[in-house]
C-alpha cells in the first residue's frame, strides 16, 4: 500500500498542485494532508479550494484550530519575540484573505486521524500526539522520547509535520515516526524546491521517501510581492533559506541554514 | 552559573495530559494534599494548586552543585567557591540518572551549576549525554578555554542530537555586568566568547531582567547588537526572569506573602503549562522539583528519578514567577 502525506502547504498553492500531479503519476492508494494550510504565502483560499475539489482528506494544524475558532493569533509555539513577529504578519495576513466558510469547514477537521495499513497502527498528527504545535525537530527527538510517544498514544507509525524540515526514525520493535516536511516553503537548504513523502507499508515494513517538489517559485514570489508580503518571506521562497521563525530551530538545525 | 529561566509573555495553551504517566502514577501515589477542595498545606491559609507530571521530558543537572568561581548578587542559590550545599557530581552519578531516564523517554538534558566547566567531567558527561539525546549547558563563560571550545565542536559535530552553550551576561557592557558579577568578569567572558567564536559554536547568550531595558523591545534590539559585536552574525539572544530567593533576596527584596499561587486563581489543569509539569532536577543530594528550588527541603522529591513522578504543590514565591513570567526553560 502506497501513502502520501502533505505537511504545512502555507498557501502555497503551486506547490500543492504540483505535488498532486505527481501522487497521482506514482499510483498512490491514499494521500492526506496535515494542516497548517494557511501562512505565509498569497491567496490563503486557494489551498482549501483545492483540497476539497480533489477529496483529500487531512488534519487540523495550529492554524485552522486559530482561524476557524477566530483566534487572534497562529499559535505556532514560537518563544522569541523575533519568530512571533513574522508569525503574526502571516496570520493576520491569512485572517483577512480567508473566507469565513473555509474558516467554518476547518472547525470540522479532525485533531488526528488514525488507520491500519499494511498491519501497522498509523497516527497522523500536526505537531505531536500530545500537542497541536509541539516541535518534534530531528536534533531533539531521541528515540526512546519517541517511542515513549508511540507507547503512549498507541501507534506504530506517527506522521507529524508543524517544524518545517523532513525526517524519519526507525524505532524498537518495527515502529516509526517521521516528519512528513512542508510543501510551503523549503527546507532550508538551498535549495528551491519543497517536500511531500511517500511511505509503501506492506507486511509491517515500512519504506519512507522524501520527494522533491519543483513548481514554479519565481510565479509565487511575484504573487507575494503582489500581496505585500515581507520581503524576507520572498528571500526564502527564492534563495531556500529561512529568515523568519528561525530563532525556534534547535543548534543542530541552525547551523545547517544559512541565516 | 545561576540558572534563570526565561519569560514568554504568553503560556502556551495547556496539551492534553499524555496517557502513561499521569494515569499510572496516579495509583502508584496517593492524591497530594490539599488536591482538588482540600485544605492546602502551604503559606497562610491560601491552598495552593498542584502541578502533575506530565512526561518527563527534561532532566536538569546540577552538574557543579552550588560551587562558583563567581559570586552574583542575583543568584537564585546563592552559588561561590564557597557554598558546598550540592556538591560537584561525578560521570558516574550523571550516568545512573542518564540510565533512568531512557526508561522514562526524556526529551533533553540541561546541566547546571554553580559553574559547570568547573567540572572536571564535565566534557565526558556531555559525550555521555549526547549519546542518548540533545544538552544544553548553562556557563558564566570565564572557563571556555581554546581547547574547551574545540572540543565542545567535536561533540556538537558528532552526535545526532542538538548541543547548545548558554552564556549569561548580566548587562550591555562591562560596567553594568561587573556590578552583579565582580570586577574583571566582563573581560574573562568576552575572551571566551571569542573562543567560542573561533570554534564556530554559537551560543544563545541569556541576560536577566537585571539589564535594564533588556526585556522591551528597543532593549533586546540593542542586545542584539551587542552579540553582533562580539563576532556572532546569528545572534541568539534568551532573557531570563530573576527569582527573589538566595542573594537576590539582598539585591532586591524578598517575596512578599500575596505573591503565592492559589488554587482559587490557578486550577491545577492550568498549573499544567508550567515547567515543573514537565522536568526534574538531579542533585547530589537527590531529585528536586525544579531547578529553582534546590535549596527548599520539601522540593526534594526523592532520592531517584522513579521516586518524583508524582504531583507537586506550587507553594513558593519562585513558583508565582514562573507562572506570572510564563517561564520556559527552552531556548
Amino acid at each position: 500500500m502506497r501513502l502520501a502525506f502533505l505537511g504545512g502547504i502555507y498557501s502555497n498553492y503551486h506547490a500543492l498542485a504540483a505535488a498532486l500531479d505527481d501522487i497521482t503519476r506514482r499510483n498512490v492508494d491514499a494521500t492526506y494532508f496535515l494542516g497548517d494550510l494557511g501562512a505565509f504565502g498569497p491567496h490563503p483560499d486557494r489551498v482549501p479550494e483545492l483540497l476539497i475539489v480533489r477529496g483529500i482528506p487531512g488534519i487540523q494544524g495550529n492554524y485552522e484550530e486559530s482561524l476557524s475558532t477566530r483566534a487572534d493569533d497562529c499559535h505556532c509555539g514560537y518563544t522569541d519575540p523575533r519568530d512571533n513577529h513574522y508569525a503574526q504578519i502571516s496570520y493576520d495576513y491569512t485572517f483577512a484573505n480567508t473566507r469565513d466558510a473555509y474558516k467554518d469547514w476547518m472547525a470540522t477537521l479532525p485533531r488526528e486521524i488514525r488507520f491500519t495499513a499494511g498491519g501497522l497502527r498509523f497516527l497522523l498528527v500536526h505537531g505531536s500526539p500530545r500537542t497541536i504545535n509541539e516541535f518534534l525537530w530531528r536534533s531533539t527527538s531521541p528515540d526512546v522520547f519517541l517511542e515513549k510517544l508511540c507507547n503512549d498514544y498507541d501507534a506504530d507509525v506517527i506522521v507529524c509535520t508543524h517544524t518545517g524540515l523532513h525526517w524519519h526514525k526507525s524505532l524498537s520493535e518495527g515502529r516509526h515516526v517521521l516528519n512528513a516536511g512542508v510543501l510551503g516553503r523549503p527546507a532550508n537548504d538551498g535549495r528551491a524546491n519543497v517536500w511531500y513523502t511517500l511511505v509503501d507499508v506492506n507486511e509491517r515494513i515500512v519504506d519512507v521517501t522524501f520527494v522533491p517538489v519543483h513548481y514554479d517559485h519565481a510565479l509565487l514570489a511575484n504573487e507575494m510581492r503582489a500581496e505585500n508580503l515581507p520581503e524576507q518571506f520572498v528571500e526564502t521562497i527564492l534563495t531556500g533559506w529561512w529568515t523568519t521563525c528561525l530563532e525556534i530551530l534547535p543548534s543542530k538545525e541552525r547551523t545547517a541554514g544559512r541565516w | 552559573m545561576p540558572s534563570h529561566l526565561d519569560p514568554v509573555p504568553v503560556p502556551v495553551p495547556a496539551p492534553a495530559p499524555a496517557p502513561g504517566v499521569g494515569a499510572s502514577e496516579a495509583t502508584a501515589f496517593p492524591p497530594a494534599p490539599g488536591a482538588g477542595a482540600g485544605a492546602g498545606t502551604g503559606t497562610g491559609n491560601k491552598r495552593h494548586p498542584h502541578v502533575q507530571l506530565r512526561a518527563l521530558d527534561t532532566l536538569w543537572f546540577q552538574v557543579a552543585g552550588t560551587i562558583c568561581n563567581i559570586e552574583c548578587t542575583h543568584c537564585f542559590i546563592s552559588c561561590s567557591p564557597r557554598n558546598h550545599s550540592h556538591e560537584m557530581m561525578s560521570l558516574a552519578d550523571v550516568q545512573r540518572s542518564l540510565d533512568d531516564a531512557r526508561g522514562l523517554g526524556v526529551r533533553e538534558y540541561y546541566f547546571t551549576g554553580g559553574e559547570p566547566f568547573m567540572n572536571r567531567d564535565m566534557l565526558a558527561i556531555l559525550e555521555a549525554t549526547l549519546k542518548q539525546g540533545p544538552a544544553t549547558v548553562l556557563t558564566n563563560g570565564m572557563l571556555l578555554r581554546p581547547d574547551v571550545c574545540r572540543r565542545l565542536r567535536e561533540l556538537f559535530d558528532a552526535s545526532e542530537y542538538s548541543l547548545d552553550i548558554r552564556v549569561s551576561l548580566d548587562g550591555f557592557d562591562a560596567e553594568s555586568h561587573d556590578a552583579i558579577r565582580g570586577k574583571g568578569v566582563w573581560d574573562r567572558v568576552m575572551i571566551g566568547l571569542r573562543n567560542l567564536a573561533d570554534a564556530g559554536v554559537n551560543p544563545v547568550i541569556t541576560v536577566t531582567t537585571a539589564a535594564e531595558g533588556v526585556a522591551s523591545e528597543e532593549g533586546r534590539a540593542r542586545f542584539l547588537d551587542v552579540i553582533r559585536g562580539f563576532g556572532f552574525d546569528r545572534p541568539r539572544l534568551k532573557v531570563l526572569s530573576l527569582f527573589r530567593i538566595g542573594a537576590e533576596e539582598n539585591r532586591t527584596r524578598a517575596y512578599e506573602e500575596w505573591e503565592r499561587l492559589n488554587a482559587e486563581s490557578l486550577s491545577d489543569e492550568e498549573a499544567s503549562v508550567l515547567q515543573c509539569s514537565s522536568c526534574r532536577m538531579v542533585t547530589s543530594k537527590g531529585v528536586y522539583v525544579c531547578p529553582i528550588l534546590i535549596e527548599e527541603p520539601e522540593a526534594r522529591m526523592g532520592a531517584t528519578l522513579g521516586e518524583t513522578l508524582r504531583p507537586f504543590q506550587l507553594r513558593y514565591g519562585a513558583c508565582h514567577t514562573c507562572w506570572v513570567d510564563g517561564v520556559t526553560c527552552r531556548t
